[in-house]
């Protein structure tokens, strides 16, 4: 990443084997496998769905088109080159052929223009009355795609979020508990037993009943990241601290404390360090368990609340069988929500291979 | 081995206390109670209100009723559910057997087929079988529970070779014994399935890198120099000491199997602990929560403690008068 790596690599005269922070992107990328690639790209697609979702989605998340509701996806065409300056893409307008099995077909006479790049969005259509569907509309007619892009922000922030303050928890008290041993250190792991043998789901269903019903999206976000980062740090607390208790009786920790340096400085400065390899590795493969307790609470009603979209509860319009039958692109956010889990999954279980010094070459 | 099992058991004490301590406590910040919306009904009196506050328990301070649950809870009586108004006792009986039914059958589900594949592909590593099935093995692993449930019943809905979801058909009860196993079984298979399709790729991925990891030890290269056959070799050397890590994952993994069952059962309509609890952490009904979340903890550690147990049988090494201290 910084030049100074290479600039080392070209005065050596025999190579040597540096640490994988300091060899740059492009290395990894050839490196990584196509799996790996592919993840890497996909989550990079979807954080940029998340950091720019009213340029992404073509309509509001909770624009209601009343006259179609429950429509299926619908095709695009490539306009023929003589009418290019109307749109280059253009799509037929669906009809409701009957309005108790909510079936529709699509008007073949006539033509909806989709306009790319326009009205500060990636694509739109003149109005949201004439929609463009790209994975079918929900039961209040608003735009499934364009929910799926918003509620991209709370899928893939609660990972990041929650990890960092369950990491940042679990390496403190581990490596404090596995530094100072003694009391401490037993109080800590006893409490992180009771933890750990939660039934970790029961609980988290038990917890978030402390929800209010009344309280914003973004209150109930945070609410969330709270719980299941109380949950879950006593896991990466005791690993750490085993790592850390082998760490303290390492020369190098002893040359520290010789030196008179104070336990703070040689937890933050000698221990966290040391450890921090395999964190980042847990921390990556971590990111799906938040994403998919996230979704679970937002599909069984405990979590994000409509009419704020998140991954999960646009999930739960399946839970009825009769949608799940008659409309089953319902079922397409779940495929994004598995798509992500999956690159973290990959990109872990490559990270991990990268970072384990009994595989290097 | 009794002094182990004694041990372990009184271990569990404090740990059950912690644990329905806490979910004591967090029942307790919830806003408002089962009874607020009773509160809102002007049909009832205030009168009423109080009686059912007394008789419930519910104007008291938490720690005298935490202390009153643990007192009737070591009588066996988990208390009343306030929403059923029927003892949580009764209700959670049921419920927990379908629960364990689904988890075990998920269990052996996953074991049969983790085991076999995992020995298979880590002896061909890197061959054609070994990058399919290990691909495959993220996927079972990513994909989550409840998307796998609902696909499973759209297939169902759309091939009509299983039923949607629920324990058990509406003519149930008309059925006699056989026919009721046949229909509870066919009521299984989908939830099994999507149950068993995670851990199961998890289990196989350990399975491979504990044989891959052994395969070359010092010990089996002896074997072999022994002149015995690749066959015993792995199966009796190598498969030996790949199960030991197995059998701990397996005792840890116990919690997401309750876990997940919740969700399948949330989702497909199943009859188990975690679909009530999930209606009774709706309803604010405490009792039954608590309730559930001691049967799902007790049936968690009793797991664990199997596992432990599982464990000396696949490894001679494990010493019982170690294996409780940590």
């Amino acid at each position: 990443m910084s030049a100074m790596p290479q600039v080392m690599q070209e005065h050596m005269a025999e190579p040597v084997a540096l640490p994988v922070q300091s060899r740059g992107l492009v290395r990894e990328w050839r490196l990584a496998s196509w799996t790996v690639r592919a993840s890497a790209l996909c989550l990079i697609v979807f954080y940029l769905l998340a950091a720019a979702s009213p340029f992404f989605a073509p309509y509001d998340d909770t624009y209601q088109n009343r006259a179609m509701p429950d429509c299926p996806p619908m095709r695009a065409h490539i306009t023929a080159p003589s009418d290019w300056s109307e749109g280059f893409f253009y799509t037929h307008p669906m009809r409701m052929v009957d309005p108790v099995e909510r079936n529709y077909a699509p008007d073949l006479s006539r033509r909806t223009y989709i306009h790319l790049l326009s009205h500060g969005h990636l694509f739109t259509t003149d109005s949201p009355k004439d929609p463009f569907y790209l994975m079918g509309s929900d039961g209040l007619g608003r735009d499934l795609y364009s929910r799926i892009v918003f509620g991209s922000r709370v899928s893939m922030l609660v990972g990041l979020i929650g990890v960092a303050i369950s990491f940042s928890l679990g390496i403190t008290v581990g490596a404090l508990s596995g530094y100072m041993g003694g009391l401490v250190d037993n109080l800590i792991m006893r409490w992180s037993e009771i933890e750990m043998s939660l039934p970790s789901f029961y609980f988290l269903l038990a917890l978030a009943a402390i929800i209010p019903a009344g309280m914003s999206t973004t209150e109930t976000f945070f609410m969330i990241i709270a719980i299941m980062s109380f949950i879950s740090w006593a896991g990466f607390a005791r690993i750490i601290r085993g790592m850390a208790a082998s760490v303290r009786s390492r020369p190098y920790v002893e040359a520290a404390r010789a030196l008179g340096a104070s336990r703070w400085r040689i937890i933050t400065r000698h221990v966290i360090p040391s450890v921090l390899g395999y964190a980042i590795v847990a921390a990556t493969l971590s990111i799906p368990g938040f994403i998919l307790g996230e979704s679970a609470l937002s599909l069984l009603g405990l979590g994000i609340q409509e009419p704020a979209a998140s991954w999960g509860n646009l999930l739960a319009q399946a839970q009825d069988v009769q949608n799940l039958a008659r409309y089953p692109w319902i079922l397409i956010p779940g495929l994004f929500i598995f798509l992500a889990v999956m690159s973290f999954n990959f990109l872990g279980d490559h990270l991990r291979d990268r970072l384990d010094p009994s595989n290097a070459r | 081995m009794g002094r182990f099992l004694i041990r372990r058991l009184i271990n569990m004490i404090p740990l059950i206390i912690g644990i329905t301590f806490l979910s004591f406590l967090v029942m307790s910040l919830v806003p408002g109670d089962f009874l607020s919306t009773l509160k809102l009904n002007p049909r009832i009196s205030p009168q009423v209100i109080r009686q059912m506050e007394a008789q419930f328990g519910l104007d008291q301070p938490l720690m005298v009723r935490y202390l009153k649950w643990l007192w009737s809870v070591l009588h066996l009586n988990l208390g009343v559910s306030l929403a059923y108004r029927v003892s949580v006792t009764s209700l959670i009986g049921s419920r927990a057997i379908n629960t364990i039914i689904l988890s075990a059958c998920a269990m052996l589900f996953s074991w049969t087929l983790a085991i076999p594949i995992g020995i298979v592909v880590a002896v061909n590593q890197n061959s054609v079988w070994d990058r399919i099935l290990s691909f495959l093995a993220f996927f079972g692993m990513s994909v989550p529970n409840f998307f796998l449930a609902f696909l499973m019943m759209w297939v169902a809905l759309r091939t009509g070779w299983f039923p949607v979801g629920g324990t058990y058909s509406v003519d149930y009860s008309t059925l006699a014994f056989w026919p009721r196993i046949a229909d509870r079984i066919n009521h299984l298979i989908l939830p099994v399935f999507v149950l068993g399709t995670a851990g199961m790729a998890g289990l196989m991925r350990l399975m491979r890198s504990q044989i891959l990891e052994i395969k070359n030890a010092e010990f089996v290269r002896t074997a072999r120099a022994k002149g015995l056959s690749e066959r015993v070799v792995i199966y009796k050397h190598v498969l030996r000491n790949a199960l030991n890590p197995f059998v701990t994952m397996a005792g840890y993994s116990l919690g997401d199997l309750l876990g997940g069952a919740a969700l399948v059962e949330a989702v497909m309509n199943l009859q188990g602990l975690g679909l009530l609890l999930l209606d009774a952490v709706r309803q604010l009904d405490i009792y039954l929560v608590m309730g559930s979340v001691l049967v799902g903890t007790v049936l968690l550690l009793v797991g664990n403690l199997l596992a432990d147990l599982a464990l000396v049988a696949v490894d001679p090494r494990v010493d019982f008068s170690s294996a409780g201290q940590q």
